[in-house]
């Protein structure tokens, strides 16, 4: 069929199955937006700003696990993306970003609104294409929603140019994606398998230590199930609450920085750490050489690169989770007794019992970690929960009840500020029937906080809690452990009247101080089903802990700070 | 960790910005270059890129795991037992003596191949460390100009 390539990349997205488009429109990318005006299959969102719309169809895919969808102009269009790129390259989200780019006549000439797009964005996608032939555009969109789904999936960029997607040429769009380069592997070789199996069944104190992988591998189910029989003692990285559930007896908690004391002590007694989809971040390990000490490594990853970077390892498997989980139950069912683990179980629990996840609440102030807790309680499994960094980020991981997987939508890899309330929108976009809940900071909100006129024109009710200390609480708080109290720069006491805002842009907004209060708005926004702000008066000096101070070994762990 | 120097083979497709894939993610991952050359494998879609890059054994396991994630990429090889070679042109003024650095050239395989007004180029084509050798050895005829052409190699 003959048609423009702006007809061309609408096809496509139509064919792709893409329901929503997050997006800004511009000069070089009008062609398309033109296209767009004339179509009824798809939606398109208009964000304020092009960073909150890649972090918009971020959040969509990890909601939904499909490929998200935005939009964005040449240049500063382009520019503004690309934070929004390199957030969802590090978590591995599948994405594809369309960005228009001035006339093929004129790249390479300085132009109005030129920028090299692919050159910018190389180290943070997956892969990139600037479409320099019509013939190729219908390929190169096909190519891209496989690429960013297949493998160890992330975002692509597809970068045209405005005279493509006027010129008329013919539109087949391939049934079949033929990269002769690009082969991911799924299975896990059986051999290694099998070794692996055997070393679990000899081990004495193994340990599941599960990472975001397992939520995109959609592999949940299999490892819980893993873990389950084997009576196996899990962890959980900060991309991973969900798998395990919360109530699992099985689940010492989340590792780390600001993991939990068991499951950090189980990190450095375990003798074989069993890795499914994590990636021994620096977040997580602490200091490298005092990490897993006195155990063997069986780390299974889709991404051969992901294996042997940071901790040496005895039992490479390259694959998807899926499929070598299944492998490993198939290998292991009848044959582990988990009375094997039974004295290893015994002596963790007794470190939870030591010092088990807890805060001191009080009567006179809010705690954080309150507010986090009673929202789980509130509105527990329903809730879509999507953070933004800082304290508030950690506080959510270790206090929600988190109880299936893509509950909860956070940057952990790039740590954007910013990324929360767009998120929100995406993923609300992606599941409407949720509630869908930002846990924010009064600094992070502000960074995408032009999201509120979108939220509420295209009537998404996303709920905001900002969480307000009047710091940059993460910041403040390594200046108060590290810094002497020298509080450079981090001190928010002049901030909007956040209740105004929100309403100045058609949503709601509560302040709120009171433990009471609190239900109440919570109550009220629920009910209200419109975009909103609950801001809620936090104890200004609440430290997240426990804390494995950067670099240091994770059974060293500050557990209390007294001042 | 001791550093190892490794020669590595890329087989990448040959289309647009490939080479700064390659070459980026060297930059960009901190990876050392020595040497790199690229050109298109005969009646092919494929180009051929030699590095020679130094690192621990765990970088270069890095390296080149790195290189095979790039989506162009056919194949990486890290290179064991091959035949390695490297090229390098030199320019003397006329006056030197001549059939000293004719006999010079031969004795790494190479020769003079061109002579103009004032200057003369020889051409060498022999294993690296010859190489250097013969650079080495040019010095006593006031060399103009050295330019080296990067490793080439070839599994055996
Ligand atoms: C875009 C961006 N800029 C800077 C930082 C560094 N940073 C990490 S946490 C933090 C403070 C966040 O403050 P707030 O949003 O109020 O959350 P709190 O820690 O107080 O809960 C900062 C500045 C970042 N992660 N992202």
């Amino acid at each position: 069929m003959q048609m423009s390539g702006a007809q061309m990349v609408c096809e496509a997205l139509i064919i792709e199955g893409v329901q929503t488009v997050f997006g800004y429109p511009g000069g070089a990318i009008m062609n398309i937006y033109d296209e767009i005006y004339k179509q009824d299959s798809f939606e398109h969102i208009l964000n304020r700003h092009e960073q909150a719309s890649v972090h918009a169809a971020d959040g969509y895919a990890r909601a939904t696990g499909k490929v998200g969808v935005a939009m964005v102009t040449s240049g500063p269009g382009f520019t503004n993306a690309i934070t929004g790129l390199a957030t969802a390259y590090m978590d591995s989200i599948p994405m594809v970003v369309i960005s228009g780019q001035v006339p093929l006549s004129l790249i390479g000439t300085d132009g109005f609104q030129e920028v090299d797009a692919v050159g910018i964005s190389r180290p943070c996608t997956k892969h990139n294409y600037l479409v320099s032939d019509l013939a190729d555009l219908p390929r190169i969109m096909k190519e891209a929603f496989h690429i960013a789904k297949t493998g160890r999936a992330g975002p692509v960029l597809v970068d045209i140019p405005k005279d493509i997607t006027a010129e008329f040429g013919n539109f087949i769009y391939p049934k079949d994606v033929n990269i002769p380069t690009y082969k991911p592997k799924y299975k896990g070789n059986e051999r290694q398998i099998k070794k692996a199996s055997e070393a679990i069944k000899k081990a004495k104190k193994p340990l599941l230590y599960i990472g975001g992988g397992v939520v995109l591998s959609n592999a949940s189910e299999l490892v819980r199930e893993l873990a389950d029989f084997g009576q196996i003692p899990t962890v959980e990285t900060l991309m991973a609450r969900g798998v395990m559930g919360a109530k699992n007896p099985l689940l010492l908690g989340m590792l780390g920085m600001h993991g939990n004391y068991a499951s950090n002590m189980a990190m450095s007694e375990t003798d074989l750490v069993i890795s499914l989809g994590a990636r021994f971040d620096d977040r997580v390990t602490g200091k490298l050489s005092e990490f897993a000490k006195y155990a063997d490594v069986i780390h299974v990853d889709i991404d051969p690169a992901n294996i042997g970077k940071l901790v040496n390892v005895d039992y490479p498997i390259v694959g998807d989770i899926t499929l070598v989980v299944e492998k490993l139950i198939e290998q292991l069912k009848d044959d582990i007794n988990p009375d094997n683990y039974k004295s290893w179980r015994e002596v963790l629990n007794r470190y939870d019992n030591l010092h088990p996840q807890s805060y001191n609440d009080s009567d006179e102030v809010i705690k954080p970690q309150w507010a986090i807790e009673r929202i789980g309680e509130l509105v527990g499994e329903d809730a879509i929960i999507t953070s933004d960094v800082g304290q508030h980020q950690m506080w959510a991981a270790q206090h929600y009840p988190f109880d299936r997987p893509r509950q909860w939508i956070n940057s952990g890899g790039l740590g954007t500020m910013g990324f929360g309330f767009p998120a929100a929108l995406g993923a609300k976009k992606g599941c409407p029937d949720k509630i869908v809940i930002n846990i924010t900071g009064d600094g992070s909100i502000l960074m995408n906080v032009q999201e509120l006129v979108t939220a509420s024109e295209y009537k998404i009710p996303v709920i905001n809690i900002i969480l307000n200390n009047h710091f940059l609480g993460m910041v403040r708080q390594w200046q108060t452990f590290f810094y002497d109290k020298r509080y450079s720069e981090t001190d928010l006491s002049y901030q909007p009247n956040f209740k105004a805002l929100a309403e100045s842009c058609g949503g709601i907004g509560y302040d709120v101080t009171t433990k009471e209060e609190f239900d109440e708005a919570l109550k009220d926004a629920i009910e209200k089903d419109i975009v909103c702000f609950i801001n809620v008066a936090v104890d200004r000096f609440e430290n997240v802990l426990p804390m494995v101070p950067s670099g240091g070994a994770l059974y060293n762990m500050l557990l209390d700070h007294k001042e | 960790m001791q550093k190892v120097r490794r020669v590595i083979s890329v087989i990448v497709m040959n289309e647009s910005s490939v080479l700064a894939r390659v070459s980026g993610l060297f930059a960009g991952r901190g990876y050392n270059i020595e040497s790199l050359t690229v050109a298109p494998i005969p009646e092919s879609q494929l180009s051929h890129i030699t590095i020679v890059t130094n690192g621990s054994e765990k970088v270069i396991e890095q390296i080149t795991k790195q290189l095979n994630k790039l989506i162009p990429t056919l194949k990486v090889i890290e290179h064991e037992e091959m035949v390695e070679k490297e090229m390098v042109l030199v320019k003397f003024p006329i006056d030197a003596n001549l059939s000293d650095i004719q006999a010079l050239c031969s004795a790494y395989n190479g020769g003079i191949v061109n002579v103009g007004l004032d200057m003369v180029i020889t051409m060498v084509a022999d294993e690296p460390v010859r190489v250097k050798n013969f650079i080495e050895a040019t010095k006593r005829y006031n060399p103009i100009e050295i330019v080296r052409g990067g490793v080439v190699a070839i599994e055996r």
